[in-house]
């Protein structure tokens, strides 16, 4: 498992792994929207959570078709699926692969990225934290839209039309609560949420998409 | 460790293409799966590796006896050689992977990307796969595809050594590996898609 793990991270960090694909994605959106919307701060300030959520969320859109689909062209699936390693497992190790890849250099570099947008002291926090505990979600929700592709040819398409509505809960309350935080109002509750999302789909996805690709490999 | 197969059914795409299947593969025998092009011998091999379940039938052992050397050899392109195969051996729990690259002559590669590596070369390295997997019975799926005639000797030579340990292999191939083996030849199990084997399979709306 660990083996696993290790591999798909080193994969990532090596050429045309896309490891800086999501956070260069990620960068163009922060410094392109004070382009489109106008210098005001006020104005960047107030939509800069959203703004933030909705980059990280394409962003992490970006690299999903990597989780399984070149594991099924070279083969490596049909041998992991005769290991002696459960496929929830395995699944569950490659997306948390993909979010030390992708979702964890978001998160951390969310911060940074929000100065581009005006947001003041106490906003990164919250950014932060809705990211880290929310980007769990986007990755686990990816790779089961991701195992339910691997058998097309280039069905990144597909993959992001299945994957995005089941992604909006996950944004509506991440959003939701960062800009609450940022506002200083009370955000118990879509922080709550957020959390059962990702706790949620880490529980129950791992079965749903390992069933996906035993049937895309037969 | 035997291997015996009764009344094997297997589909592809839903399709029934082999039926009745029967054969034993005894410990310390090597047993060559012969075919046609397109006959089902890839079928065979993946329904006997758990990949997908028979149609009817039984089949005496379970996957975690099995060792499925594909057409595809699983290598990552950016991992070096010794990389690839750490891999595969931390997955199967075994630690030593010199064994593996010595049996194969991979030991002077051991520091090459798998992407810079020649054909013949990346089959080698999936090979040398099986040897680390601690399986006892091997189902290779046309093993000697771009092989030279030196590699296919020291495969002969692996198969040999892994036969005379107490294992047994089913080798789908074309051409004579040189090994003290049985045939076994799949063409007179072929399923009629739309003829007799729809009257003994499972009725089908899809394909009826």
């Amino acid at each position: 498992m660990i083996a696993l793990m290790i591999r798909d991270i080193r994969l990532s960090v090596r050429a045309g792994g896309g490891f800086g694909l999501g956070l260069a994605f990620f960068l163009i959106v922060t410094v392109l929207v004070p382009f489109g919307v106008g210098p005001e701060s006020a104005i960047l300030a107030r939509i800069a959570p959203g703004i933030l959520w909705v980059g990280a969320l394409l962003a992490c859109l970006l690299s999903l078709d990597r989780i399984f689909q070149l594991d099924f062209e070279d083969g490596t699936l049909d041998l992991l699926a005769t290991a002696p390693v459960p496929m929830e497992g395995a699944v569950v190790v490659k997306a948390f692969a993909h979010w030390l890849s992708t979702g964890l250099p978001l998160t951390l570099a969310a911060p940074v990225f929000a100065t581009l947008l005006s947001l003041e002291s106490p906003g990164h926090y919250w950014v932060f934290l809705t990211l880290l505990i929310g980007t769990p979600a986007l990755s686990m929700i990816g790779a089961f839209g991701a195992a339910l592709t691997v058998g097309l040819k280039r069905g990144g398409l597909l993959l992001s039309l299945l994957v995005l509505p089941l992604y909006i809960p996950t944004l509506i309350f991440g959003a939701e609560a960062a800009t609450r935080g940022v506002a200083g109002l009370a955000n118990t509750t879509p922080l709550l949420m957020l959390a059962g999302i990702t706790a949620g789909s880490v529980a129950l996805l791992p079965f749903a998409a390992s069933a996906a690709i035993r049937i895309n490999l037969r | 460790m035997e291997l015996s197969v009764e009344n094997l059914s297997c589909t592809r795409g839903g399709v029934p293409i082999l039926e009745g299947v029967n054969f034993t593969l005894s410990q310390g025998h090597v047993l060559m799966l012969r075919g046609p092009n397109g006959s089902g011998k890839t079928t065979l091999l993946r329904t006997l590796a758990g990949l997908q379940p028979p149609l009817h039938g039984t089949i005496s052992v379970s996957p975690e006896a099995i060792a499925y050397g594909a057409h595809a050899d699983g290598l990552k392109a950016t991992l070096s050689v010794s990389e690839n195969l750490t891999f595969w051996a931390k997955i199967y729990g075994q630690g030593d992977i010199t064994p593996a690259l010595e049996g194969f002559n991979l030991t002077s590669l051991v520091d090459r990307p798998a992407q810079s590596l020649s054909a013949g070369q990346k089959r080698r390295l999936g090979l040398a796969r099986l040897l680390v997997t601690g399986r006892p019975i091997w189902l290779l799926d046309e093993p000697t595809v771009s092989l030279d005639v030196a590699s296919v000797s020291l495969f002969a030579d692996a198969v040999r050594a892994h036969v005379a340990g107490g294992g047994a292999a089913l080798i789908a191939t074309h051409i004579d590996l040189g090994l003290e083996a049985e045939t076994f030849d799949i063409g007179p199990f072929r399923a009629d898609p739309n003829g007799a084997g729809a009257t003994h399979s499972a009725f089908d709306e899809a394909f009826s």
